[in-house]
């Protein structure tokens, strides 16, 4: 297989992922901030965090209210990661690579670009906003399921599960760093009211809600929702899950390049053997920093052994 | 629906003959529509801009600096011929290219067609399209234009005409596909026992033309076919073909030639041996070492591992020689040399300015004539005469005397028509007919081709880049339906 179109599917599954996660963090938000009174609200400040997009944002001067911050997300011409830029690269990706993977697939892709281009043009009222992002959730679980069930599970499609899988656990480590520090503080005194009904927000913006209570099975608490979202080996939206889905397909990648797969055992090291409960504060902002690190890391070793990437 | 007040008018229409009443094998599918109402074929109609968009049948317009994607027009009702017509223009366009592709392998090595005076020697001494580098080849079984796409036109009298060879990197047969896949989604009652002869076999016939150029004997040949990228017009044909033939598709900076002159093909195991290449990058962007050397679509190295017989190219570098304006003229003498056959299917009477009265002539007939450059594709430069100001002839007249060779008249034909969708009804609208022929062990012709209909009324230019769109195109098989 052609080296520049595995990285295309790596992109497509990468650029997909970071848009369906884009979309239930925005709807769990919105959700969030109707359940809370406005003084305990975390508001959409956060978002901006999460997505890394801190800096640009500031520089554009926009307040961080309701308005400004889902604008942002989801079609600001500046923002190279908004929804619309990120369902955009989807495609462009998929296109690029359109003979790899069934006519179905693109088509569906090629449906459900054209439908948010036009959606994300024009002023989305919120209950609009809510219908919408809620489609979108669903077609790319669908658009995951078309490949997963008429494509060969041939290196085409591991390189998209590759793209995947990253992104997710990449995302998994920016919302428990930016919400578990402003929710879990580093001395317990400084917690606050509504804790469990932030913390139930985490788990439903990974969709973890209803498993994490068939699995736990104790109260919502915030070490346990860490450690349900970084070490659960089932669920399929945990670090832990994505990093051994990550070591199986690279693992079976052509080659003898292993510098990946160290990085990733690594990575599944360094997530057992953290204490969770120490987890507060700067402390749980520095691990999750390391986690990104490593995984920028594979990002790179994986560019470099398959697509021939400089650096 | 109502289509008893159709009006074909003075031309001849592919589906109404004299009178008002359908030609045979149009009958079935005249009946059907009169028969659908209103709703119902609303409905169709948004049935198959759906699919059409759906399935990203869009190509890009050069020019356009938007770069937006848009769909190609498609009407649903489809040019219909009957199967024994057809057979007789089949036989025709094998015997063209196969003459066609004597004389371009003539022309690379001994130019006996010179030398006997069939051909003019400073004909070829100006061809823009002949290339030095490919002299001296004989590419496989002396093939140079494996995928052509000829141009056929019907005049008033129901004579069909060959208005030009596309030898070089004709595009069009996905849209024949798709077409064929949107009538059969959109009308699937249509298809049951009305002897509409299949399409869809192309893409295998092409991978085995392409397989039997191999250079050397293997069950699975690497296949590939390259493209200059998702920016360039034709990317969505590129994309379905080699998809539908199981094919790579490359770009030039996945291509490698090594020092031996083999061609590799970079994948995430490594460099793999690439046997035929289906090439959709011109001449002269192939090669960087051979041609054009600010290409960043080609690759460097690739002339010379063609020339060394380790790669086959499809077309071969240089096909284009015989697929210009004023060769055009002289392809019934190029039968008639080669084959010793009369030409089975008409040349459109064509005037070549490089001929001094023949010039006069074209000149003082400007306002009725179709005046062609040499070497330009696609609709653009050209001069139709009836249509033209007083400006516009004399521009062209000077054009004419600084450069004659360049330039070709033919009359204006008289278009057939077909009837078409317009904002309110059905009109009759002006179409042309592309079938492409495959040569390799085999000849193959396609079951119609792709039929281009100008949208706009009384127009008489086809062309997608110029606002034309397409219909599905029926070979019928009149005894069966």
């Amino acid at each position: 297989m052609l080296a520049r179109l595995a990285e295309n599917l790596f992109w497509y599954g990468r650029y997909l992922e970071r848009s369906e996660d884009l979309a239930r963090l925005i709807n769990v938000t919105s959700h969030l901030n109707l359940d809370l009174p406005s003084g305990i609200s975390a508001g959409w400040e956060p978002l901006i965090r999460i997505t890394g997009n801190a800096p640009l944002f500031n520089d554009l001067g926009h307040p961080t209210d309701e308005t400004h911050v889902v604008r942002f997300l989801l079609s600001e011409d500046s923002n190279p990661n908004s929804l619309k830029a990120t369902l955009e690269y989807a495609r462009e990706n998929l296109r690029s690579a359109r003979d790899l993977v069934p006519k179905d697939g693109w088509e569906q892709m090629n449906a459900v670009y054209l439908k948010s281009t036009e959606q994300l043009s024009g002023k989305l009222s919120k209950r609009r906003r809510q219908d919408f992002l809620e489609e979108l959730i669903l077609d790319c679980q669908q658009l995951a399921g078309m490949f997963q069930g008429t494509m060969s599970h041939d290196h085409a499609y591991d390189f998209i599960l590759i793209g995947r899988h990253l992104e997710r656990s990449d995302m998994i480590t920016r919302i428990l760093e930016v919400r578990g520090y402003d929710l879990l503080p580093e001395t317990a005194e400084d917690l606050g009211p509504f804790e469990s009904i932030q913390w139930m927000s985490v788990l439903k913006s990974l969709t973890g809600y209803q498993m994490y209570r068939r699995h736990v099975r104790s109260r919502v608490s915030g070490s346990d929702v860490l450690r349900f979202l970084l070490r659960d080996g089932q669920f399929p939206r945990s670090v832990m899950f994505c990093l051994l889905v990550l070591e199986d397909l690279i693992e079976h990648l052509p080659g003898d390049d292993d510098r990946s797969l160290r990085i990733v055992t690594r990575l599944q090291r360094l997530v057992n053997e953290t204490e969770v409960k120490n987890l507060r504060g700067q402390r749980l902002v520095n691990f999750m920093d390391q986690l990104q690190i490593e995984l920028a890391g594979t990002d790179r070793a994986i560019r470099q052994t398959w697509f021939g990437s400089e650096s | 629906m109502h289509l008893d007040d159709y009006e074909p008018k003075e031309f001849y229409d592919e589906l109404i003959g004299k009178g008002g009443r359908p030609r045979v094998a149009s009958r079935a599918v005249w009946k059907y529509l009169k028969g659908l109402d209103k709703n119902e074929l609303s409905e169709r109609r948004g049935a198959c801009d759906l699919a059409a968009l759906v399935a990203g049948i869009t190509f890009r317009v050069y020019f356009e600096d938007t770069g937006v994607d848009r769909a190609m027009p498609f009407d649903l009702i489809p040019r219909v011929i009957a199967l024994k017509e057809w057979q007789g223009i089949e036989a025709g366009l094998k015997q063209r290219v196969k003459a066609l592709n004597c004389f371009i392998d003539d022309l690379y090595n001994d130019q006996e067609i010179v030398r006997d005076g069939v051909f003019p020697a400073e004909l070829l001494a100006n061809s823009e399209n002949f290339l030095e580098q490919c002299r001296g080849i004989s590419p496989p079984l002396g093939i140079w234009a494996h995928i052509c796409g000829s141009d056929l036109v019907r005049d008033a009298d129901g004579t069909m005409y060959v208005l030009e060879d596309n030898l070089r990197i004709p595009s069009g047969v996905s849209y024949m596909l798709e077409n064929r896949q949107v009538m059969k989604r959109v009308f699937p009652e249509l298809f049951d026992d009305s002897g509409i002869q299949p399409v869809d076999d192309y893409p295998s016939h092409l991978y085995d033309t392409l397989a039997s150029l191999a250079p050397s004997p293997a069950d699975y040949p690497s296949v590939v076919v390259l493209t200059p990228g998702i920016y360039n017009s034709a990317y969505f044909e590129h994309a379905y073909l080699a998809q539908q033939m199981g094919a790579a598709l490359v770009e030039g900076r996945d291509l490698v030639v090594d020092t031996n002159d083999q061609v590799f093909m970079r994948t995430i195991s490594g460099l793999e041996p690439v046997d035929v290449i289906y090439r959709r990058v011109d001449d002269a962007f192939i090669d960087p070492e051979a041609f054009r050397e600010d290409s960043m679509l080609g690759v460097p190295g690739l002339m010379r591992a063609w020339r060394s017989g380790n790669v086959a190219l499809a077309n071969a570098p240089g096909a284009g020689v015989a697929d210009d304006k004023v060769v055009y003229a002289y392809v019934p003498e190029i039968i008639r040399y080669y084959l010793g056959e009369e030409p089975k299917i008409e040349n459109v009477p064509t005037w070549k300015c490089q001929y001094p009265d023949e010039m006069t002539y074209v000149i003082d007939h400007l306002d009725e004539l179709v005046v062609k450059p040499a070497n330009e594709s696609g609709g653009y430069g050209m001069l139709i005469g009836p249509r033209s100001t007083k400006k516009e002839r004399d521009t062209f007249a000077k054009l004419i005397q600084k450069n004659p060779r360049n330039y070709i008249a033919q009359p204006t034909l008289a278009l057939s028509t077909c009837p078409t969708f317009i904002q309110n009804g059905v009109a009759p609208r002006h179409i042309d007919l592309r079938p492409f022929v495959l040569s390799g062990l085999q000849t193959y012709v396609t079951n119609g081709g792709l039929t281009r209909v100008a949208l706009k009324a009384g127009s008489l230019v086809v062309n997608s880049s110029q606002g034309g769109g397409s219909k599905d195109t029926w070979i019928v098989d009149t005894e069966v339906s």
